[in-house]
Parts: structure tokens; C-alpha cells; sequence
């Protein structure tokens, strides 16, 4: 053994040292392991302060150490602080090995001469190891500045503007025919009550017109190839059956069309909409599009009312208009294609769409709206009777294990808010049904506050059942809301003219498809999964693919901007440093020894295996690499090395870790 | 009284969540047994059936195998491969006339430090139960009583290993 190997067990005041004999550890490690390379081994009470790092970086310079082994805390914490530390010394970082002897050992066991041994074990291994470590070199790979946003809600909005002002281009694609989202469906926006319109749409506008974003709407990402710095993705262009070159919005089109549809989407099922169409008139971009599903000349081959009354030169209409594919190069992606609403037929003892005068939260965010189909006036089904009394159901399919566990965090906020709507413009009495109240945020509990001032009713329970089934006198031709008021302690049955039902967020119905073309994956409930939920919100565990919005989790506009603004930020600061170093944990052919069987091909899901027919070998894209290891695992030849996690080092890292069971003869010289 | 059997446990455990599940168990002070000594690979799907018999004939008694949940792998899919290389292992075991319940299989995410503390310390009774191993290490229960080495049955190298 050539190698000159450092061992350096730290004490972490009494974290460590309180159930392992830490000073033991060195010793041993010092004359137990010296034929096996190490030449000093040391103990010292914190080895990542910086008194503890130089203590390495001396070690290196003066007795000329080729491997250093830490024993400390999980490589997690402080990996990069001790390879830093070799690197200052001259040493390349990647012959550090940080071994854990604290969340590991020290932490989880109480019997300080089992916990000993194990940390021998535990450095022995590192030991075994490290003496297999390469240099390595981290991975530099250029950055493209070119940024893709799918979705177009306040989040891709938010994350675009401030990537586009910065100065960088972004390709913004959205599958409806205009950008705006959910909150574009908004009346107000709780706590402060600003019209959503007011404040969304001049960012909208802005995306529409800035220079720096290109703007697909109607069109979908059908494909997503590369890596980080260097996406390549394919975007469909749904045919609009609009020349927008020509189109200036008019709107005549939509005005002269006969043929009425329900506007499941902006409407969310509660108002009409034309076969050709903008969902609202604020919409950007401003071209209309034909609904070819419901179009009447689509159908029947007959019609075209809207190419007649067309006024612009030459006709905007273009019945034979194709889709379009087209390819963008990108160097980071921004994911922010919002949340599904609980579809609350799911519930059937809540009689949603049965009960003609049961209503989602989206419908009855559109009946608030001065521009919605009501025009703002909060009406029954029939389009013109007040209601005189008003139930909000809370928690509707959130937190609920027959649906989604999880709080979907803006209902209770967005139910006080239709309260208060309510009870501004009508006389109603209005009761929310709640399980708890969560209005945790800068300002909400004030407006919780201020909604009971203002006479709101509370009833704590779950609601059983919606219903209109009598069984009391007074309850004729009213809804029933029958539930068990847990603060009193009985069942009540309270009659209402109108039940809002305030549905959970949930994830996009394709968003485990859609996942997978980004690459990234979902959380159990459908969630993508950030980096890290606390320090790493807005990026996921695919480099260059970022999340910012309720594509990560239920949650607020305020929360749902900073996320965009986030994901921009990171972006950002990516493209200005031109490239981006990568850990240097790849597998790689040996093409001596490939025999061309193939088997690693179709293990590699990020599709890293490339195949040369002429030499009948396989090749490795470094760059497409994530380092997972698979192949190396399951190459029959053992022509595939794995760097960082090799076949060698694992196999001593074992022979280490058990060197105390059998004694030195298994371990290779 | 018989003192009781300590038995060695080789763990394997992926960089994304099962080796943070083992960080959170200690964040959270959690206690199981010391009988476990883990190795982090970046993912379950690096895991070479050679380590697992490298790790029996060199004196562990039992394998804990960790990696992501279904569906949740870092790496999207590639956990799926330790569930076939599992069951492999474990009828290649049977094969070798060596109990197939030394090695576990065990999903735990990064949040489930409770998860790993508790199926650790059931597995380490369980390989209690069963008794140490010996394989290479009490080299008398195999005929011929040679050296370690002569009863190797494990291969060393991956060029010897099915995938």
C-alpha cells in the first residue's frame, strides 16, 4: 500500500465523543490500520472549525498525506467543508472521504463500547476506501441562456418577467389559449381584497409585449431532450384557426358565432363561451380560437359565420391552419403548470352538481366577478333570487384520507373571503363549516378577525352531508347542511338557500406524465418533489429543472410569486456564471472490455447509453449521466466504472467496515 | 445463561433518501442497535449482487438493502432494479442452502428516520434468530475444513455475476 492515509476523528464537543471513546478511535486507527496506509491518525474536539480544517491542510503540506479519511457527521453536513480544505492543501477534494460516526453512531446508540467498535468499523471502512478514491475534476458544462416557462399563471408570469428584465430571453408555453391561470378566474384576492384583474393583468400584458418573452399559447411541450444547460424541447403549436398576423382582436368573430358552449375551463362549467373564442377579454394574447370539437363547420362542414364577418385584410379565419412543431434550445426550464381543482362530485353525500343550488369555489369565484356571468351578483342557480342564507363547507377533499390527506392551505383564507363577498352584497347569513381554522400568514388572522366582526357564523365539524331532504318543519325548498358541531356537541341541521363548496387544490390530472418528460417525480400525493423541502424549494433533483408554484404543493398567490421570482433568481445567476460545474459521479465504458451485449441500454432511463453499431461497443454521455450506477451494477462484463462509487472502493469500503469480524486475511493486500 | 448473539449487518443505503433517513434517525436521536454498519451508494440500482456476497462471506450475517420508494426513485425507475437483483440474491442464497431472510429489502424516504430505526432493529432480531452465518469465517462447517477462501462461493468480480 502506497498510499499515505490522515484519519481524523472528530469529537463534536460531546456529540460525538459523549457515546464513542473518540480518543480510542484514533489510537487504534493509528496502530491498527498503519499496514493498511494510515500514517497519522488524530482526535480533535471540533474538526470543521477552521482550527480543525487546518490541522488537515498542515497534515497534507508536511507529511505529504495522499488520502484523508474524516470521521464526523454525515457527509451531507460537512462533505464540501473537508474537501475544501484538502483542495486549500493541494489535495484533489475528491481523496477526502467523510465517514458519519455521529447521526450514525453516535447519536442513534447508547452503549459506548458497542458504539466504539462500530466507529472502528465505520473508519476502517473509510480507510479501505479512500485508497481506492481518484482525482476527480468537477464537470463543466456550458449554460445556454435561453429559459423555458411552462405554464402560464402568476408563477411562469412572475418567474418570466424577472428572467426577460434581467435581459434573457424566455420561451413562455401554455396550453389554454391565454396566459393568466387560475388567478385570472379570481374576483378578489384575500386578505387585502384587490381585484385580481387589476393586478394580474398588467403583468400579463407585459409578458405579451416584452421583448425578451416569445409567447406560444395553445400549444403543449410534446417532447424534452438534454440536460441541464442544454435542453432541447419540442413544442406543439395547437392550430388556432387564426391568423394572428393579421388578427386584431376585434372580436366580431365571437359576437356572430352561433353556436354556445359550456366554458369548462375560465367558466370551470358555470358560463358560456363561443365555438370561437377568448376565455375573457382582458386574455393575452388577444387572438381569438376555434373550439374544432364544437365548431359548427367542423362538424357539419358548414357554417363559417366567423370568416364571413371577418373585417380584416386578408380574413383572419384559416379553416385549414395545421399544428406546429417547433424546437427551442433552453439551458433551464421552469415548471409551473398550477393545480387541478378536487373535482366535489367525488363527494356524493355533498350532492355537488345534483343540488342545483351546491357550487365549486370556482364557480362561485366566477359569479363574483364583475365580468363573470352573473356579473358579479351573487344570484341561485336560477339566475336572479338572493340567497338569505349561505353555508361555506370547508376542507372540501383536503384532509380527508378518503381523498387527499394534506391541507390544501388557501381554502380556509379563500372561504372567509367569499364570506365576506356575501355578506357585502347581499343580506345573507353566511356559516363556514370549518375543522380548524389556518390563517397563518401576514394578515390572514386579521381578516378572519374582521369577517367575524363583521357577523360571520363558525361551526366547527365536518359536514355529513348536504341535502334537501326534509325532516323538519321550516326546512322546505331549502339545502340542509347537516353536521356535528364538535364545540357543542351535537348534531345541527342548518337550512341554507345556497352551499359553497371551497374544493381542495390538487395535483394536475397529468402531472405524473408530464413529470416524467421534465424527469423529475412526484411526491405520494402528486406534488413535484423539490430538492429539498426546507433549503431547496424551488429546484428539483433534475439539474436545470426547476418548480415554482402549486406544482410543488398547495398555496397562495404571495407564496406562489416569491417561488417564481425564486426559480428566476437561480436561473439567473446560473446564466451569468456562463456555466455550471457538475459533480463528477458518472459511469464510463471501457470499450476494451464492452461486449456489445446491450444490457446496460435499456437500464439507463435517461437515455446516457449510446450505442455504436460500427464498433459494437456502448459509449456513455458524461453530460446525459446522472451518476446513478445502475449500469455498473449490471454490466456482465464489469466493462462499466462507476468514479466516486466504484466497484473497488465499495468492495474495500465492506472489507473495511468487517475487518474487525474476521481478521486481516480477507482483506487484499 | 449463553451470551447473546451480536450479529454484523452490512447496510446499503441510497444517497437520496434511505441515507438521510439514517441522518434524521440520529437528527432525531432515534435508537436501534449498533449491529449496523451502512454504506451509501448514489442509489439502490448501483447495488451489485457482489456486495451483498462479498459482504456474507466476509462476516456479516445479514444484508439490509434501502432505497426509495416505488415511484419515488431519484433516478426515476432504477430502485425497481434492486427489487429484481433482490429477489435474485435471495433465491441465489437458497441455492447456496443459506437462508434467504438475510437479506431485507426496506423503502425508506428521506423523512422516514422512524422507518429505518424500527426496521433495523427488527432485522437485526431477526438475524439473531437465525444465528451467525460463518460463511468463510468458520470455515469447519464446510466439508473439506480448508481455508476461508476454498469456500468462497460468492464471486469477486461483476465479470461473474448475472445481471
Amino acid at each position: 500500500m502506497s498510499e499515505k492515509i490522515g484519519v481524523y476523528v472528530c469529537h463534536c464537543g460531546t456529540n460525538i465523543a459523549g457515546t464513542v471513546d473518540v480518543e480510542q478511535v484514533a489510537q487504534w486507527a493509528g496502530s491498527r490500520l498503519k499496514e493498511r496506509g494510515v500514517i497519522i491518525a488524530r482526535d480533535y474536539k471540533f474538526m470543521c472549525s477552521s482550527l480543525g480544517q487546518e490541522l488537515i491542510e498542515k497534515d497534507i503540506k508536511e507529511l505529504g498525506l495522499t488520502r484523508v479519511v474524516v470521521a464526523a457527521c454525515s457527509p451531507h453536513l460537512h462533505e464540501l467543508t473537508f474537501r475544501t480544505a484538502c483542495a486549500k492543501a493541494g489535495l484533489n477534494p475528491y481523496l477526502c472521504e467523510l465517514v458519519s460516526i455521529r447521526e450514525q453512531v453516535s447519536w442513534v446508540h447508547t452503549d459506548k463500547e458497542a458504539a466504539t467498535t462500530k466507529a472502528q468499523a465505520v473508519v476502517a471502512g473509510g480507510v479501505e476506501r479512500v485508497a481506492y478514491n481518484e482525482s476527480l475534476e468537477p464537470l463543466k458544462v456550458p449554460i445556454h441562456a435561453d429559459t423555458l416557462v411552462v405554464g402560464g399563471g402568476i408563477a411562469g408570469i412572475q418567474a418570466a418577467l424577472e428572467i426577460a428584465d434581467a435581459g434573457y430571453h424566455v420561451y413562455m408555453v401554455e396550453r389554454e389559449p391565454t396566459i393568466g391561470g387560475h388567478m385570472a378566474q379570481f374576483d378578489k384576492t384575500f386578505p387585502t381584497l384587490d381585484c385580481a384583474a387589476c393586478i394580474l393583468t398588467p403583468k400579463m400584458v407585459q409578458v405579451g409585449s416584452h421583448p425578451n418573452i416569445t409567447l406560444s399559447t395553445w400549444s403543449e411541450v410534446e417532447n424534452v431532450d438534454g440536460y441541464v444547460g442544454n435542453f432541447t424541447v419540442t413544442v406543439r403549436k395547437k392550430a388556432r384557426y387564426v391568423n394572428t398576423d393579421s388578427c386584431t382582436g376585434c372580436g366580431i368573430c365571437w359576437e356572430k358565432c352561433p353556436k354556445k358552449v359550456v366554458d369548462e375551463v375560465y367558466e370551470a362549467g358555470f358560463g358560456i363561451r363561443k365555438a370561437i373564442y377568448t376565455p375573457f377579454p382582458q386574455a393575452v394574447p388577444k387572438y381569438p380560437v376555434i373550439d374544432k370539437e364544437n365548431c359548427i363547420y367542423f362538424i357539419k362542414g358548414t357554417c363559417k359565420a366567423c370568416e364571413k364577418f371577418c373585417p380584416t385584410e386578408p380574413n383572419s379565419i384559416n379553416f385549414e391552419q395545421e399544428d406546429e412543431v417547433i424546437e427551442v434550445q433552453v439551458g433551464n426550464i421552469i415548471l409551473a403548470t398550477g393545480y387541478d381543482l378536487f373535482d366535489a362530485k367525488r363527494i356524493p353525500q355533498y350532492n355537488y352538481k345534483k343540488l342545483d343550488n351546491v357550487f365549486s369555489s370556482l364557480e362561485f369565484e366566477r359569479m363574483c366577478n364583475a365580468s363573470g356571468p352573473t356579473n358579479g351578483n351573487i344570484v341561485l342557480r336560477d339566475g336572479k333570487t338572493a340567497p338569505k342564507a349561505v353555508g361555506i363547507v370547508h376542507c372540501v377533499g383536503s384532509r380527508d384520507k378518503n381523498y387527499n390527506t394534506y391541507c390544501s392551505s388557501i381554502c380556509c383564507m379563500q372561504s372567509l373571503k367569499f364570506a365576506h363577498l356575501v355578506m357585502e352584497r347581499t343580506d345573507a347569513e353566511v356559516y363556514n363549516f370549518y375543522i380548524d381554522m389556518r390563517t397563518n400568514f401576514k394578515d390572514y388572522e386579521e381578516f378572519y378577525q374582521r369577517i367575524l366582526e363583521e357577523g360571520g357564523h363558525f361551526v366547527r365539524g365536518k359536514v355529513a352531508e348536504v341535502t334537501d331532504a326534509v325532516r323538519f318543519p321550516g326546512e322546505e325548498g331549502k339545502l340542509i347542511v347537516q353536521v356535528e358541531d364538535t364545540l357543542i356537541g351535537k348534531q345541527r341541521r342548518i337550512p341554507v338557500d345556497m352551499v359553497i363548496l371551497s374544493a381542495a387544490m390538487e395535483p394536475r390530472h397529468d402531472s405524473k406524465e408530464v413529470g416524467k418528460q421534465f424527469g423529475i417525480a412526484c411526491g405520494a400525493a402528486g406534488w413535484y418533489i423539490e430538492r429539498h423541502p426546507k433549503l431547496d424549494p424551488v429546484a428539483t433533483m433534475t439539474d436545470g429543472i426547476f418548480i415554482a408554484g402549486c406544482v410543488q404543493g398547495p398555496k397562495d398567490i404571495p407564496a406562489t410569486v416569491s417561488q417564481g421570482a425564486a426559480a428566476a433568481a437561480r436561473i439567473l445567476g446560473r446564466i451569468q456564471q456562463g456555466e455550471i460545474a457538475l459533480e463528477p459521479i458518472r459511469a464510463t465504458v471501457n470499450e476494451e472490455q464492452c461486449s456489445g451485449c446491450r444490457i446496460c441500454n435499456d437500464l439507463c432511463p435517461f437515455n446516457a447509453i449510446l450505442f455504436h453499431e460500427n464498433t459494437m461497443v456502448s459509449e456513455i454521455n458524461p453530460a446525459l449521466c446522472q451518476g446513478c450506477g445502475t449500469c455498473v451494477a449490471a454490466c456482465p462484463a464489469g466493462a462499466i466504472s462507476g468514479t466516486g462509487f466504484s466497484n473497488e472502493q465499495i468492495l474495500a469500503q465492506i472489507d473495511g467496515l468487517l475487518l474487525l469480524n474476521v481478521g486481516d486475511e480477507t482483506i487484499p493486500a | 445463561m449463553t451470551e447473546q448473539f451480536e450479529p454484523t449487518i452490512i447496510g446499503f443505503t441510497c444517497n437520496w433518501c434511505s441515507y438521510r433517513a439514517a441522518d434524521l434517525a440520529g437528527t432525531a436521536r432515534l435508537k436501534y442497535p449498533p449491529n449496523i454498519r451502512l454504506i451509501r451508494l448514489m442509489c439502490s440500482g448501483r447495488l451489485d449482487p457482489t456486495f451483498i456476497f462479498k459482504a456474507l462471506a466476509n462476516g456479516a450475517d445479514g444484508v439490509m438493502i434501502t432505497g426509495c420508494h416505488p415511484g419515488e426513485c431519484h433516478y426515476l425507475e432504477q430502485n425497481y432494479k434492486a427489487l429484481r437483483r433482490f429477489h435474485l440474491v435471495r433465491r441465489t442464497l437458497k441455492g447456496f442452502g443459506i437462508e434467504p431472510e438475510r437479506v431485507k429489502l426496506v423503502w425508506a424516504s428521506a423523512a422516514e428516520g422512524v422507518k429505518f430505526a424500527s426496521e433495523t432493529t427488527s432485522f437485526v432480531e431477526e438475524i439473531r434468530e437465525l444465528g451467525p452465518l460463518h460463511w468463510g469465517k468458520n470455515s469447519g462447517q464446510f466439508p473439506g475444513g480448508g481455508e476461508p477462501s476454498e469456500f468462497e462461493p460468492a464471486p469477486e468480480s461483476p465479470e461473474e455475476v448475472p445481471a
